[in-house]
């Protein structure tokens, strides 16, 4: 039986606590008295039978949905879009669980004499897919079967051609997606539900849309008003998308949602990354020697070795769920399967809430966490991790640890460094920044031929990077990371130090000397239910 | 008189460009500049006038000379010894204060008919600098007749002299001269998307310029330092980067596509060299779009580039040198409006020109903008 997660304070004898650290890791400990640490709960146990549970969700849907096999007829269009290379984080283990789904989406079109499936891979505004990566996602079977003919590929949301537009909301705002996907007789969405922003309507909307459906939920007011964007019904960023999700239903688009969560088995049970995922305390011997010498080992490679061994790291995780049919009843059966695994009740409000930032995010799978990726790691997805009221108190302080380097990808990050070199130069107001140069960015040709013909994110996604870290930026005092590099760190708006204790001291300025502390042991993923 | 002198003195030349080379400015301490006590310079002639500096500015290219790295080009065009100082606001004996328009064109040199370029009003273009009653020397600071600014009096002709208003202080004054070399590189500009290359003293007063003139440019600068980034922004600048940061800028605010090795595919109508070194115009070049024109406002010197992208983009290199006269009113009126006087960060008096010297080429590290030589408490000044 998994133990949940759960609340330590932190006493004398409470041993030095793990922050992930890029590409490395610290042991920081904490003051005594006034600390506590938010642990994640053990991972779920997984399904035994993935495949048999994929088989009976499709054929027993959820919500005012008929069994997939029923949807299925021959001669139909048939579009099958699934998450891209953002989840889960790190990737999983083959088979990815969107393969084990896509097979058998597939062995049902097959048996409907169903021959016009294309596959879409729905990353909105992120860069391209490899072909390894669309292998590892989809499976090499699938892969050759489809792509050599055309059928399995990216989503291109700046191609005018293969773009519909499909309405407005009732607030005004505008649904264009996919063509293909628009003009199909269904539409399969296959979801991988790391934490609870995924999913729902989110996945078409966004997933499948362009830029100019997009700016109506990634701007910065309604990043203000998602409070948080992991809480779904206070989150406008998803009121928005159910909004759209509407205009999708009106326009005669039928989705045939399928959710599967995975459980905390990040790091696995066994070999040296296995102790990040243990509890300090329970460290044997052996846990405090392989992390002593992991870190050391790590400590000695230069840049580019560390960041191939993480990105060599494929998560053992099991499944723990899986559920198909209609969009909106899948999806609140899905949050609570997330929720269940991630969720951790917590008492009150913190003054400071502290956090080691690990070496990825949904935007640097295979590649580097430049600096606008760790503030919206950070002020972005970790402080986001919420339901109820945020784990630090309004005014408090953010103390991030992090490296924090001026370095880019130029490749998948392009028009992130002229986000960081000219932007944030000038302001680090998101409003500002918004009004100011998001258009220019996101209409930029140059960025557009890399976002369509290489492997750049869009020229307007570091803008939204900053915005996920609008509802961070406006609720605290004060940021601080942890050994990250000064000029980088100043670059953010943010104050570096070396070391946590230095942190601390910095931090009293604005919240007093006996101010209280709550780390957030992240990850493995854990969401705080904050009372 | 106490003056700075300049000599031809080939040892301590050579010895300034091992030091200039070292550290900026090291030439002031072993090379052929020196405080001497030297006779007045005589009026050359009916119209010439007696000019009592009271600040006088430190140029890059008053550094150039010390470092002993300017070009051979000057020197039929300078005599020696000559004190330096082109950068003038002085007094004259009737006590009115006046800014000196240093060129020695034909009518100082009392050539008559004047060429044909100062015929035009050019004087930047005469043709006649090293001719006529006066000894060769492009401008004063630079001609063994007139002397310079970087001493206690100096003589000018009554056409070089642009009166001071009251209400304008010397330190906004001495910024006069420079000012009108932005004036003019300015007016040689057309509108569009420019980029300006450094942000020293020439470079922030060359963005004043350009904005005054051109108030819907769209204007990158660079700057190294953070007080000239503020400065550069203050003075009408739209975007100010780090020098490494500007072709990204430039390809940012233009919006042309780049290729995989960093070339830009077009790139900004004007660039503003006001740097001259071999890397700020392969800058220049680099970012320049296909017929643009580079404007080498700073002085460049012997210079190794490659002119591909000139010759394959049709790009026009340009020098901006001086001014015209008229460039002096409108540089009166902009000192006044911008209170440029600020820009004025440090002055000394002439016997710690090594430090001043120093602290010019260094300016910029510094925390500096423009500095300059304060003759008005110089003892011997009022018995001149």
């Amino acid at each position: 039986m998994p133990r949940p997660g759960f609340v330590l304070d932190v006493d004398k004898s409470t041993p030095p606590i793990l922050f992930h650290h890029g590409e490395s890791f610290r042991l920081e400990k904490l003051p005594a008295g006034r600390s506590r640490v938010l642990y994640p709960g053990e991972p779920l146990d997984p399904l035994d039978d993935v495949d048999g549970a994929i088989r009976h969700a499709l054929a027993h849907p959820l919500g005012d949905s008929e069994p997939l096999a029923a949807l299925l007829r021959p001669g139909m269009k048939l579009t099958i879009a699934f998450d891209d290379i953002s989840l889960p984080l790190p990737p999983m283990r083959r088979p990815d669980v969107r393969q084990r789904v896509i097979e058998a989406v597939l062995d049902l079109a097959a048996a409907a004499g169903v021959d016009d499936v294309h596959l879409i891979a729905a990353l909105a505004l992120h860069r391209r897919m490899t072909e390894a990566e669309l292998r590892h996602a989809v499976g090499d079977r699938v892969y050759d079967a489809f792509a050599p003919h055309g059928l399995l590929y990216n989503h291109d949301a700046e191609d005018p051609d293969n773009l519909a537009f499909l309405g407005t909301t009732r607030h005004g705002e505008e649904v264009e997606i996919n063509k293909r996907a628009a003009t199909s007789d269904l539409i399969v969405y296959v979801n991988i539900n790391l934490v609870s922003m995924d999913g729902g309507w989110k996945s078409t909307a966004t997933g499948l849309s362009s830029y100019r459906s997009l700016r109506h939920h990634h701007n910065v007011k309604t990043m203000q008003h998602s409070r948080s964007f992991m809480d779904r019904h206070k989150s406008e960023l998803h009121s928005s998308n159910w909004r759209m999700g509407e205009v999708l239903k009106d326009a005669g688009v039928k989705v045939f949602q399928i959710e599967t969560t995975l459980n905390n088995d990040t790091f696995g049970t066994s070999g040296p990354m296995s102790v990040l995922q243990k509890r300090e305390w329970e460290w044997t011997a052996k846990d405090r020697a392989t992390f002593v010498a992991m870190k050391a080992g790590l400590d000695r490679l230069p840049m580019k070795a560390r960041r191939k061994i993480f990105n060599g790291w494929l998560a053992p995780y099991g499944v723990t769920s899986v559920q198909a049919g209609e969009v909106e009843a899948v999806h609140e059966v899905t949050t609570a399967n997330v929720f269940a695994q991630q969720l951790v009740p917590i008492e009150g409000q913190t003054d400071i809430l502290t956090m080691g930032l690990p070496y990825i995010c949904p935007y640097n799978v295979n590649s580097v966490m430049n600096p606008i990726l760790v503030m919206c790691l950070g002020l972005g997805y970790f402080f986001n991790m919420y339901r109820g009221r945020p784990l630090v108190r309004e005014g408090g302080v953010v103390i991030l640890s992090h490296p924090t380097p001026w370095e880019f990808n130029p490749v998948h990050h392009p028009s992130y460094i002229d986000f960081f070199e000219q932007c944030l130069a000038d302001t680090t107001d998101p409003v500002e920044l918004e009004a100011k140069y998001e258009t220019q960015f996101a209409e930029d040709e140059w960025y557009r031929h890399l976002y369509r013909t290489s492997y750049a994110y869009h020229g307007v996604h570091p803008f939204y990077m900053w915005y996920w870290g609008t509802h961070g930026m406006q609720h605290v005092g004060k940021v601080i990371i942890v050994g990250g590099e000064p000029r980088s760190v100043r670059r953010l708006g943010f104050t570096p130090a070396s070391t946590l204790n230095d942190a601390l001291e910095m931090a009293s300025d604005v919240v007093g000397r006996d101010a209280t502390i709550t780390h957030l042991h992240n990850p493995p993923i854990v969401m705080a239910d904050v009372s | 008189m106490k003056a700075l002198v300049f000599k031809r003195k080939p040892a301590k030349f050579a010895a300034a460009m091992v030091a200039g080379r070292l550290s900026p400015g090291a030439g002031a301490k072993v090379g052929p500049l020196s405080l001497r006590d030297v006779d007045p310079p005589e009026l050359p002639g009916p119209g010439w006038v007696r000019v009592r500096p009271r600040l006088a500015g430190i140029c890059g290219s008053d550094l150039a000379t010390i470092d002993g790295t300017s070009s051979r080009w000057f020197e039929p065009i300078v005599s020696f010894p000559f004190t330096p100082g082109h950068e003038v606001v002085g007094e004259l004996d009737d006590g009115r204060r006046v800014v000196v328009v240093p060129v020695l064109s034909c009518l100082p040199r009392g050539l008559e008919p004047v060429c044909g370029a100062c015929a035009d009003g050019r004087i930047n273009h005469c043709e006649r600098i090293g001719f006529g009653r006066l000894e060769p020397g492009l401008q004063c600071g630079f001609c063994e007749s007139t002397g310079g600014g970087w001493s206690t009096l100096m003589v000018a002709h009554e056409s070089q002299l642009v009166p001071v208003p009251d209400d304008l202080s010397d330190e906004a004054a001495v910024l006069v001269e420079p000012l009108a070399c932005a004036v003019h590189a300015a007016s040689l500009v057309t509108a569009g998307q420019v980029a300006v290359i450094g942000a020293g003293t020439l470079g922030l007063l060359t963005i004043a310029a350009l904005r005054a003139a051109h108030p819907s440019l769209d204007l990158t600068a660079t700057a190294k330092h953070p007080h000239q980034r503020a400065l550069a922004l203050e003075l009408g600048a739209d975007r100010v980067v780090a020098p490494g940061e500007l072709e990204r800028a430039v390809r940012t605010s233009t919006g042309t596509m780049r290729y995989d090795n960093g070339q830009l595919g077009g790139g900004v109508d004007g660039v503003v060299d006001c740097v001259g070194s071999a890397e700020s115009l392969a800058q220049a070049l680099r970012i320049a779009a296909p017929g643009a024109t580079i404007h080498a406002v700073g002085m460049p010197g012997v210079t190794t580039l490659d002119l591909t992208p000139l010759w394959q983009r049709e790009v026009a290199l340009k020098g901006a040198y001086a001014y015209q006269r008229a460039d002096f009113d409108t540089a009166l009126a902009l000192a006044e409006r911008l209170d440029l006087g600020r820009l004025v960060s440090a002055t000394y008096a002439l016997r710690h020109y090594e430090d001043a010297v120093a602290h010019a080429a260094h300016a910029g590290a510094r925390g500096a903008v423009k500095i300059a030589f304060d003759l008005r408490s110089e003892k011997e000044r009022e018995t001149l």
